[in-house]
């Protein structure tokens, strides 16, 4: 029994991480850079889910619409700041060094932490109607939330929607080309800054919607979004930065060993995470789906 | 005076007699803004050295923590109470701490170093926050040292530490002077430009970034125990990542070409925090990201670069004439 409340937990938390980790990786995969701020967008995704929900509540639409209105919100989040960010910001920094990018994203974190407590304020707010929306799940004598099973769903349709796009569409085949070598891509007629905005905006996207998603489970309030980049972190470093199915593999790997750790011991809730990491990178340094790069003399 | 060894050495005295008597003058406040200054910048210098072979620590707040709670555990638990002790104490803890991972670390580069030092940090964090005999969250209280056996009183403390932290700041930015003009520190500089030419020239890259990193670790533990000493309280949050940011900020801000720009930063950024967490508590964040911004924009090679161009410029020009 208590294997299986493990199993459900730990594949619970680990679509909702996948879902962020996604974003992140895609983001890394295409402008190589390390986004410290994508943790601001989840947090900034919740935020406006909560003010969507009470927007549409306000509107006289049912409960039911709820989940419009959070799909709404990460797409009005994508939509208004990544272009902003990646135009107005990032673009002025392409070319430095690796980590000299994580540092401007450090700087992002920094201004959007303080900007969001700046619009919505202190408070928390509580979104908790959609949670209720799905029902309840019995397995013997367990019972779940439908809301947690939906967020299963959701995290494989963004899994096979990334893969479809990359790997079956034309614009996916230009990304893959982009990710794979940016000048070769222009050079043959690709417009790379434009795949770089929109592959920054997708991955804000997922981030907004990740945040969007916990809104109705937790109270939404100042620094949801410090944690979150950290655990992702150690999802696409597991992963391999850059592999969507390193994104799948490192999400379960930490949702499993965090669950494991909260029902088992639960003191060791943080240190499962990293302990999971580090034995990971003792057999794959690089990470589980890393390529190997050629090194420059 | 044609030994650099000596002028440096020299030069480091100076500082020390200057800001001795600077303390002297100074107000209560501000001698305990420029222990802070100081003492995180310790930190700081620490990510400089690593900085100058190419990596940089995204999870100093690792060794920040590691030397403060050595400092208050043994104060606490083993009665010392001399605060130079305890200073060197907190050093060696944290250089001991880091010393195994340093092999394991020298392997990675660029943002997977900067990740999984941040990651250890994190780790230190976790477990100090679930520590109860450690106080937990909230951490503790330390008492007030004793300076080379005198009782300090509360008139002098703010004195008493900035003396130590001035003293212990002139010796080890020196020695790290020295040390970055030494074989081993240029070589340093030399994998920062291109580490595979290194290794073909016969030596241990890992290597030198693992000595790199246990020095970065004691003078990071240094800071830490400082820390503690004058604010006589220790928490976890020592070892947040967010504390790392910061000291990767004032590094960012300093570059790596000069020790004394690494102090010049860290006072200007505590005293920017202390005046912005007075007058605008709600923006102090928004008002750290664009400075920080400015700097990687405008001043891509830190404060130290104003200075340190233009006595390089000059010295080219001494000796074209020569």
């Amino acid at each position: 029994m208590l294997a299986l409340t493990i199993l459900i937990d730990g594949v619970v938390y680990a679509s909702w991480l996948f879902i962020v980790a996604l974003g992140l990786t895609l983001v890394f995969g295409v402008l190589k850079i390390l986004n410290i701020a994508h943790g601001s967008f989840y947090a900034v995704g919740a935020y406006a889910a909560a003010s969507f929900v009470a927007w549409f509540a306000t509107l006289g639409l049912a409960p039911a619409w709820s989940p419009v209105a959070m799909l709404l919100a990460a797409v009005a989040v994508a939509a208004v700041l990544a272009p902003l960010t990646e135009r107005g910001l990032l673009r002025v920094f392409y070319g430095r060094d690796e980590v000299l990018l994580v540092l401007v994203t450090y700087a992002l974190f920094l201004i959007l932490e303080d900007v969001t407590k700046l619009v919505w304020g202190p408070t928390p707010y509580y979104v908790s109607e959609p949670y209720m929306l799905f029902g309840n799940v019995e397995f013997g004598t367990l019972s779940y939330v439908g809301y947690d099973f939906m967020l299963i769903v959701v995290a494989v349709l963004c899994g096979l929607a990334v893969w479809w796009g990359l790997n079956r569409t034309r614009v996916g085949k230009i990304v893959l080309a982009v990710i794979h070598s940016d000048e070769i891509a222009s050079s043959m007629g690709v417009n790379v800054s434009r795949i770089y905005t929109f592959a920054f905006m997708f991955g804000i996207f997922l981030a907004a919607l990740a945040g969007a998603l916990t809104a109705p489970m937790v109270s939404v309030q100042p620094g949801l979004s410090v944690g979150v980049v950290i655990v992702s972190f150690a999802v696409v470093i597991i992963g391999g930065l850059g592999s969507i199915e390193g994104a799948a593999i490192g999400a379960l790997i930490v949702g499993l060993a965090r669950a494991l750790a909260v029902h088992t011991w639960p003191e060791a809730e943080l240190f499962s995470i990293y302990v999971a990491m580090a034995i990971v990178l003792v057999f794959r340094p690089e990470g589980l789906f890393q390529r190997i790069q050629a090194r420059k003399i | 005076m044609h030994n650099p060894i000596a002028r440096t050495m020299l030069a480091g005295v100076g500082a020390i007699v200057a800001l001795m008597l600077a303390g002297l003058l100074m107000p209560k406040w501000l001698l305990f803004l420029s222990t802070m200054a100081i003492s995180h910048g310790m930190v700081s210098m620490g990510i400089v050295l690593l900085m100058r072979s190419g990596v940089v620590s995204f999870g100093q707040g690792f060794v920040f923590a590691a030397g403060g709670y050595a400092a208050a555990l043994l104060a606490r638990h083993a009665g010392v109470n001399d605060a130079v002790t305890l200073t060197l104490g907190g050093g060696l803890a944290a250089a001991l701490l880091a010393l195994p991972f340093a092999p394991l670390l020298s392997r990675y580069r660029g943002i997977f170093f900067a990740m999984l030092t941040l990651a250890i940090s994190m780790v230190l964090y976790g477990i100090l926050v679930k520590s109860e005999t450690m106080g937990g969250s909230d951490g503790f209280n330390v008492s007030r040292p004793t300076l080379l056996g005198a009782e300090i009183s509360a008139e002098s403390a703010n004195f008493a530490l900035y003396a130590v932290a001035v003293v212990l700041v002139g010796v080890l930015a020196t020695a790290s002077r020295i040390y970055g003009d030494s074989v081993r520190g240029l070589v340093s500089l030399a994998i920062r430009e291109n580490e595979l030419r290194v290794e073909y020239l016969g030596v241990s890259v890992s290597q030198a970034i693992a000595v790199n990193f246990v020095f970065a670790a004691f003078l990071g533990g240094i800071g830490g125990a400082l820390t503690v000493l004058a604010q006589g309280h220790i928490e976890p949050n020592f070892s947040y990542w967010t504390t790392s940011g910061e000291f990767v900020f004032v590094a960012i801000l300093a570059g790596h070409h000069s020790m004394l720009a690494v102090f010049l930063a860290s006072f200007v950024v505590e005293v920017v925090r202390s005046f912005s967490n007075l007058y605008f508590p709600n923006t102090w964040q928004l008002a750290m990201g664009l400075f920080l911004l400015i700097v990687i924009r405008f001043l891509p090679r830190g404060l130290g670069s104003l200075w340190m161009d233009r006595l390089a410029a000059r010295r080219a020009r001494k000796e074209v004439r020569a």
